[in-house]
C-alpha cells in the first residue's frame, strides 16, 4: 500500500496483472517439479487428484474473497459462513427432507444473504470491513452451533449428496483421469467469476471502487449499492464452498471453519491480488490456491516433520508476496 | 392497570424470590465443570453423564469448555471465573497439565476440592482423577491393528495433536506397543490433523500417496478417524485396515460398512457421571479413591450392537 497506489487514477481494468500470474504459475510449476523429483509418489494420478480435491474448498472460498479484496475490503467471515451454509443445507435436506436442488439453492442463498448483511454493515453503516466481518465471523460461528445444537448433521438420507464433491463425471468418460466433481465446480465457479469481473458492470465497479471509491461515488455511481452487491455475490460463492465441504464430509460439522478464511486470503495474496484493492485476477487466485494445496500435500508426501511443514508453508507465503513486491518495484 | 412501575416492582420481587432459596438452602451443592470443549460429541456425552449424576444426587452442575483444545488460556479464565462463585467442588479436564496449577492452588487454599477428569494434572491438588487409561487403550488398538494386518506391514498414525495429554498418550501407547511387541510392523509416519475432519482427510490422501504399500492407519480421535475413513474412501484404496478412536455417527457407520475395522471407545457418559459423584463426595468430606478408571472397550462389526457397547457409543 504505497503512495503511488493511492494516487493512481481509477481504472476499470486490472493493470499489469499478467506478469504476476506468470510468476505465480512459474512458482507452481517449480513446486510440482521439485516435489516430483523429491518423491516418486508425488506425481501419480491419484495424488494429483488428491491435490485438486484439496484445492476445491479453499479455492472456492478464495475466489469469493478475491472480489471483496479487489474492492479494498476484506472478509474474515468466509470460513464460518461456509460452515453456516453447510449447516443450513443440512437443515433443509436432512431435517426437512427437501429435494437435493433445494439444498443447493439454500447453500447459495444463505451465503448471499449473509454477504448482503456484511455488505450493509460495511457500505451503509460504515463499519470497517475488518471489524464488520470479524463480528459476522463470530455471529455465524455461534449460529451454526445453536442451529445444530452442536451436533453434526449427516446427509445419509440424501442419496447422491456426497457425489457433488466426490463423484467424478470426468472419470465416467475418461477412467484414467477421475477428476472429482468438486474440482469441476471449482473451475466452473472460477470461470463464471472471471467473466463477471471482466465483462459485467459489477466487475467494472469492483475494480473501480477498489482503485478510488471516492472518485467513483462523485461521478454519480451508487457505490454503496454496488458494494452490497459485491459482498452478496462473494457470499453466494462461499455458499458453494459450504456445499462442497458438506458433500465431501457427507455431513455439516458445526465446529469447523475458523481459520479457513486465512488460508483463503493467503491463496488470494499469493495469486497477486493486492490487499490495497483495485488489482487482482481470478486465475491468479486459482493458482494461489493450487500452490497452497501442492505445498501442503507435497511436504506430507515427502514426510517432512509436521512442525516444519507449517514453518515452510509460512515462509513460502511471505516469499511469494515479496517476489511480487520486487517485480512491481522493478516495473515502476 | 399495569404501569411500567408495577411491572418493574413485580420483576424485582420475582428476582428477589428467585435469589432467596439460594440464600437459605446452603445445602444445595453447586459444581461447575470445566471441560476441554463442548462442541465435540464426546464432550456432549460427558455432559450427559454429568447431568444424570446431578439429577440422581440432587446437585446443580454447569458444564462449559473452550472452543477448541488449544485454547489453554481461555480454559484457565473459565476456571478462575468458576472459582469466583465459591462452588462446593469443581470438575476440571486440563488442556495443559501444568498451566492450570496456579489457579488450582487458589482452589485448594479456598478449600474447594477439585476432581480432574479425562486427563490428569501434574499436581496432587485434585482429590481424584476420573479418566480413561489412554496408554493402555491405544496399546490395545496397536494389538488389534497388528493382528488384523497379519503381524507385519507398514502402518501410519493420524493423531489429533502432539501437545495434549490424550494426544501424547494415545500416540505413544500405540507406537510403543508396536515397537515392543510387533517387531515386523513398521510405523512409517505420524501426522497431526488437529482433529479437524478435512485436514485429517488431506493428510490421509498424502499418506496414501507417499506410502502405496501401507497396510493400516490409526486415527487417534473422532475427527482424525473420520478423516482417515474419508481419505481412504476418496482415494478408492481397498484392503487397508483402519482403526479408530471414540464413536460418533460417521465412525459407527464406517464400522458397519466394513470400511473401518474397529475402534476403541471410551466411556464418556460414565466419565461425566463419576466426576460429579466424586465431586459431591469430596464436597461432603467423604473419602474418594485416588484414581477412577472409567474404562475403555474395543468394538467392531461383531459386537457393536451388544448392550454393553451400545451403551457407551454416542451418535
Amino acid at each position: 500500500m504505497t503512495d503511488a497506489d493511492t494516487t493512481t487514477p481509477p481504472r476499470a481494468r486490472p493493470p499489469r496483472a499478467a506478469p504476476q500470474k506468470l510468476l505465480a504459475f512459474a512458482g507452481l510449476i517449480l513446486l510440482v517439479l521439485g516435489f516430483s523429483l523429491a518423491s516418486p509418489n508425488f506425481f501419480q494420478v491419484s495424488n494429483i487428484m488428491a491435490v485438486l480435491q484439496a484445492t476445491s474448498v479453499n479455492g472456492v472460498l478464495a475466489i469469493g474473497v478475491t472480489l471483496i479484496i479487489i474492492t479494498g475490503g476484506i472478509d474474515l467471515s468466509i470460513g464460518t459462513l461456509m460452515t453456516f451454509c453447510a449447516v443450513m443445507t443440512g437443515v433443509v435436506l436432512t431435517w426437512l427432507g427437501a429435494p437435493l436442488l433445494l439444498g443447493v439453492l439454500t447453500a447459495v442463498a444463505t451465503g448471499a444473504l449473509a454477504g448482503l448483511v456484511s455488505g450493509t454493515l460495511v457500505a451503509k453503516m460504515k463499519i470497517p470491513p475488518f471489524i464488520a466481518t470479524l463480528g459476522m465471523m463470530l455471529i455465524l460461528k455461534g449460529l451454526s452451533l445453536i442451529v445444530t445444537g452442536t451436533r453434526p448433521i449427516y446427509f445419509n438420507d440424501t442419496p447422491g449428496f456426497d457425489l457433488i464433491s466426490r463423484g467424478s463425471l470426468v472419470g465416467a468418460v475418461f477412467p484414467a483421469f477421475p477428476v472429482p466433481n468438486g474440482v469441476l465446480i471449482l473451475f466452473g465457479v472460477a470461470a463464471v467469476t472471471a467473466w463477471i469481473l471482466s465483462r459485467t458492470v459489477l466487475g467494472r465497479y469492483t475494480f473501480a471502487i477498489g482503485s478510488n471509491e471516492e472518485a467513483v461515488r462523485l461521478s454519480g455511481v451508487n457505490t454503496d449499492a454496488w458494494k452490497m452487491a459485491i459482498y452478496a455475490t462473494a457470499g453466494g460463492i462461499v455458499g458453494i464452498g459450504g456445499l462442497l465441504i458438506a458433500s465431501r464430509l457427507n455431513s455439516a460439522q458445526p465446529a469447523l471453519g475458523l481459520g479457513y478464511e486465512l488460508e483463503a486470503i493467503a491463496a488470494v495474496v499469493i495469486g497477486g491480488t493486492s490487499l490495497a484493492g483495485g488489482r487482482g485476477t481470478i486465475l491468479g487466485t486459482l493458482i494461489g490456491a493450487l500452490i497452497m494445496a501442492v505445498l501442503t500435500n507435497g511436504l506430507r508426501v515427502m514426510s517432512v516433520a509436521p512442525e516444519w511443514q507449517t514453518v515452510v508453508t509460512g515462509a513460502i507465503i511471505i516469499a511469494a508476496v515479496y517476489a511480487d513486491q520486487l517485480r512491481r518495484r522493478a516495473v515502476g | 392497570m399495569f404501569t411500567r412501575r408495577t411491572v418493574i416492582t413485580a420483576a424485582m420481587a420475582l428476582s428477589l424470590s428467585g435469589a432467596a432459596p439460594g440464600a437459605f438452602a446452603q445445602e444445595e451443592i453447586f459444581i461447575p465443570i470445566i471441560s476441554k470443549g463442548f462442541q465435540h460429541q464426546f464432550w456432549q456425552a460427558v455432559n450427559t453423564g454429568a447431568q444424570q449424576a446431578a439429577e440422581d444426587l440432587g446437585v446443580r452442575v454447569t458444564f462449559e469448555g473452550p472452543d477448541n483444545e488449544s485454547q489453554v488460556d481461555r480454559q484457565i479464565d473459565m476456571l478462575s471465573a468458576a472459582l469466583a462463585n465459591k462452588p462446593a467442588a469443581i470438575g476440571f479436564a486440563a488442556l495443559d497439565s501444568q498451566a492450570a496449577i496456579p489457579v488450582l492452588r487458589q482452589a485448594s487454599e479456598a478449600g474447594i476440592p477439585v476432581v480432574a477428569f479425562d486427563s490428569g494434572v501434574d499436581s496432587d491438588i485434585p482429590v481424584t482423577t476420573a479418566a480413561t487409561d489412554n496408554v493402555a487403550a491405544a496399546a490395545m488398538a496397536a494389538d488389534k491393528m497388528a493382528e488384523m494386518i497379519g503381524g507385519s506391514g507398514k502402518v501410519a498414525v493420524v493423531a489429533h495433536d502432539q501437545t495434549s495429554r490424550t494426544g501424547i498418550d494415545r500416540r505413544d501407547g500405540f507406537v510403543n506397543r508396536i515397537e515392543a511387541e510387533h517387531p515386523d510392523v513398521e510405523i512409517v509416519a505420524i501426522e497431526y490433523g488437529g482433529g479437524d475432519h478435512l485436514e485429517s482427510t488431506e493428510i490421509t490422501r498424502a499418506l496414501l500417496a507417499a506410502h502405496p504399500d501401507l497396510s493400516g492407519i490409526f486415527g487417534t480421535n473422532e475427527g482424525s478417524a473420520i478423516g482417515v475413513v474419508n481419505g481412504v474412501r476418496e482415494a478408492g484404496v481397498e484392503g487397508l485396515t483402519i482403526v479408530g478412536y471414540d464413536s460418533g455417527q460417521a465412525q459407527i457407520d464406517a464400522i458397519r460398512d466394513g470400511l473401518m475395522a474397529g475402534a476403541i471407545t471410551q466411556n464418556p457418559v460414565g466419565m461425566g457421571y463419576e466426576t460429579v459423584r466424586a465431586a459431591v463426595a469430596a464436597a461432603r468430606g467423604e473419602e474418594v479413591p485416588a484414581a477412577i478408571d472409567t474404562g475403555f472397550f474395543w468394538y467392531d462389526a461383531t459386537n457393536i450392537d451388544d448392550p454393553q457397547i451400545a451403551a457407551v457409543l454416542y451418535n
